[in-house]
């Protein structure tokens, strides 16, 4: 009689579509990640072969008041957003908005020029350019057939 | 005292595919008015609307893509969309008297109380 090897084949095998069952909820859950808790400013961050862009949404703080630095491949972006001000007879109904200092650390694969990183600031909206060296920038190597 | 509340019924749904976020607002009341507070961050000041319609103040705004060209997303904590929030104010408004300031992707609302309408005296005849 012919053995069957285990989980080969295209027989009908309740047991093997259990496992196959379990595996994808398994890789299912192995993806799920509790999302961080949402931190001020909000940052998208695109990359190109010349650099990075990162914008970010800073509503309510005036440009003067941010204080960005560039050191190596680490941007660091630091400022407070004051509080509304208050009159005495006011009486707060609702308060949604985050107020008070932050900072925000950004790691970059690469290292920044920082004497061309440039930043803009319109609508509440931060965007950062910043450029890669031109000696760390990625070189295209042409291959030649010999 | 002035109670000042979102439209929790929204039943349309917007013709375009763009998320639509609801901005986070302060709402301060004095003795003068109502001072309300929207961080609309990335919103356009020519699209932006307030209205005030049958006590319904409508904010609402779109906003542009800060997207870059040639380059490509590889970490995104907000997304592009457009900006609309309803709320319902009780206390009659000056209407006149709205006064609204975008500034740094900050709306400010100032909306001044009505002046109470003076006790009209009806006279009563004698029939």
């Amino acid at each position: 009689m012919l053995h069957r090897v285990e989980n080969t084949g295209r027989w009908f095998d309740p047991m093997r579509q259990m496992r196959f069952a379990q595996r994808d909820m398994g890789r299912l859950f192995d993806n799920l990640r509790l999302a961080a808790l949402p931190e001020f400013p909000l940052m998208n961050i695109w990359t190109g072969p010349d650099g990075a862009v990162v914008t970010a949404e800073i509503p309510g703080v005036a440009p003067e008041d941010l204080d960005i630095a560039v050191h190596q491949n680490t941007v660091t972006l630091r400022g407070s957003r004051p509080a509304e001000p208050l009159a005495e007879d006011s009486v707060i109904h609702r308060q949604e908005r985050v107020t008070g200092a932050f900072v925000r650390n950004l790691i970059l694969p690469f290292r920044v020029d920082g004497d061309h990183a440039t930043a803009k600031f319109r609508n509440g909206v931060l965007r950062l350019d910043l450029p890669r060296p031109e000696a760390d920038k990625p070189h295209k190597i042409t291959v030649s057939r010999s | 005292m002035t109670e000042i509340q979102t439209d929790e019924t929204v039943p349309t749904e917007a013709t375009r595919t763009e998320p639509v976020f609801t901005p986070p607002c302060d709402i301060i009341e004095t003795t003068a008015g109502v001072q309300m507070v929207l961080d609309m961050p990335g919103a356009d000041p020519d699209s932006l609307e307030v209205t005030l319609d049958n006590r319904v103040l409508r904010i609402s705004a779109r906003s542009a893509s800060s997207e870059p060209q040639g380059y490509a997303l590889v970490h995104a904590e907000y997304r592009d969309g457009n900006y609309e929030r309803r709320f319902t104010v009780s206390e009659p408004i000056d209407t006149a008297k709205i006064e609204a300031v975008f500034k740094d992707g900050v709306l400010r609302l100032i909306l001044p109380k009505a002046a109470p309408s003076p006790a009209a005296k009806i006279s009563v005849k004698a029939a």
